[in-house]
């Protein structure tokens, strides 16, 4: 099967969801495309360009399209301990941590940010693709004392990255914290969190404020060289720090520690979904593993479904790939035999027939020199 | 979107340039522009030959990879090696620079198959 598609045009898929940022975006010239039901800007002026903002100056992404749910209650906290592999319980008011909800076979269902936002009160910011269905596994499993909002069609968000976001707004909370504040007249919540791997925060408001937000922030960063950015340079950024995405990355087939990201799994919790499962796993070893690796020499750059092998061996798939903007290299993720997952291993990418050397790397692909 | 007037286009957005019995080919500005930043381009094999609409090259992107096609029978007798080291041309410079590879056309004839700018333009929706 070839991996390459022919050119086609975004523009003629069937009708999708909008954002509160919808006309933000079509005003600003963005080039919208569909994502996970979803009518978003996949780039303003260019992805390269927008990556470089994030990495050296600030650049603000519509994340919208995320699910919001605010859960309640005075069994909440007990009863999402057992939904989620993260430790609820570390977190204080206004913390939020990387965890993940899992199936039965402890397969990833979604990963997700949690935040306290009261002693008995929960956000969870979910993938846009898992909204309906994290709802309803969480809706038929949850016990008495809790109550479970989707507040998702009456919020948007934002997304403000790069190394100079502190110099846009002061008291900005401490890394995965949230705060609610009242701004220019929004209420509204930042957490200082992201997914591209420079200092940031999400911002969280009333669908109805997203346009005066969006545009009033877009204004003030002005002097910063801030830059609207679409789903393209979000990819990259992403990808350069290792951080997964659901649905490439992970899938109800793969379970957190395979994906390499045990760290946010507490099995000293004496009870959440999966947990036997990946108790097992632990002790039985891994069949396959998530690793980054990094093209050797110049040439096509990798992308999902490509091949991996050693030695002529075929030892796995790609699941995300790209030619990365900071390091003008091609690099990827991919899941291969765990036998394999060395790092500084000599591994080939299979790209239209023809092999092409790369290398196992550590986390992440891109660090700040 | 700027689409000159003295090419043929095909619905596949490459642009064709008539030169004898020879067609130098490249893709749109349109293409350029919805493919985004160009980071490798992997152009045919020289003499090769290709039916029309067979893919013989690739462009790839930051986000994807796209095939790019023979729009007539043809062999391959010239390709745009500048393209290996800045493949950035066909963004910059579509219908200059950028140009990908020249096909030797067995049937001069067969370029009234392609669209000419106005059709190309409609089809895009430049009016």
């Amino acid at each position: 099967m070839r991996s390459t598609r022919p050119l086609a045009w975004a523009v003629n898929e069937p009708a999708q969801k909008k954002t509160p940022l919808y006309d933000e975006h079509v005003k600003r010239g963005a080039k919208m495309v569909p994502f996970a039901g979803w009518l978003m800007p996949v780039q303003y002026t260019g992805i390269v360009e927008e990556h470089q903002a994030v990495r050296n100056n600030v650049g603000i992404f519509d994340i919208s399209h995320m699910g919001q749910f605010v859960i309640s209650g005075s069994g909440a906290a007990t009863w999402l301990n057992t939904m989620l592999t993260n430790s609820i319980e570390k977190l204080d008011v206004g913390q939020g941590q990387y965890t993940f909800l899992l199936n039965d076979a402890a397969g990833i269902i979604d990963d997700l940010i949690v935040y306290r936002i009261g002693d008995t009160k929960f956000l969870l910011v979910v993938n846009a693709a898992c909204v309906e269905e994290d709802f309803a596994w969480l809706g038929r499993h949850r016990s008495d004392n809790v109550n479970l909002g989707d507040r998702s069609a009456h919020f948007g968000g934002v997304a403000i990255q790069g190394p100079r976001v502190a110099e846009l707004f002061v008291n900005l909370p401490a890394r995965n914290h949230i705060v609610d504040v009242e701004m220019e007249g929004m209420s509204v919540s930042i957490a200082r969190t992201g997914y591209t791997g420079e200092d940031g925060i999400e911002v969280f408001f009333f669908a109805k404020d997203a346009a005066n937000f969006w545009n009033t922030v877009l204004e003030k960063g002005k002097d910063l060289g801030i830059k609207p950015c679409g789903l393209g340079a979000r990819d990259t950024l992403r990808l350069e720090m290792c951080y997964p995405l659901n649905g490439s990355d992970l899938s109800p087939k793969r379970n957190p520690i395979e994906a390499g990201l045990g760290f946010f799994v507490d099995l000293t919790k004496p009870n959440f979904i999966g947990r036997d499962i990946l108790l097992k796993t632990k002790e039985n070893g891994l069949r396959e593993k998530l690793v980054p690796f990094k093209m050797q020499g110049k040439g096509p750059p990798p992308r999902p479904h490509y091949s991996v092998f050693e030695n002529g061996e075929r030892i796995g798939e790609v699941t995300s790939g790209t030619q990365s903007p900071s390091l003008n290299w091609g690099v990827g993720m991919a899941y291969i035999k765990a036998s394999h997952a060395r790092i500084g291993a000599k591994i080939e990418i299979e790209i239209r027939g023809q092999k092409f050397p790369a290398t196992i790397e550590k986390k992440p692909l891109y660090k700040k020199s | 979107m700027n689409v000159p007037d003295d090419l043929l286009y095909t619905e596949s957005h490459e642009w064709i340039k008539r030169e004898g019995n020879k067609i130098r080919v490249g893709i749109t500005d349109h293409a350029q522009s919805e493919l985004t930043d160009v980071v490798f381009v992997e152009l045919p094999k020289m003499d090769r030959q290709a039916n029309a609409k067979e893919a013989i090259a690739v462009v790839e992107s930051v986000k994807a990879a796209s095939d790019i096609y023979a729009p007539l029978k043809g062999t391959v007798v010239e390709v745009n090696k500048a393209l290996e080291a800045d493949p950035g041309l066909i963004n910059r410079e579509p219908f200059g620079q950028g140009w990908i590879f020249v096909l030797k056309i067995d049937n001069a004839d067969a370029l009234k198959n392609l669209k000419d700018a106005a059709a190309y333009r409609k089809q895009i929706g430049g009016g």
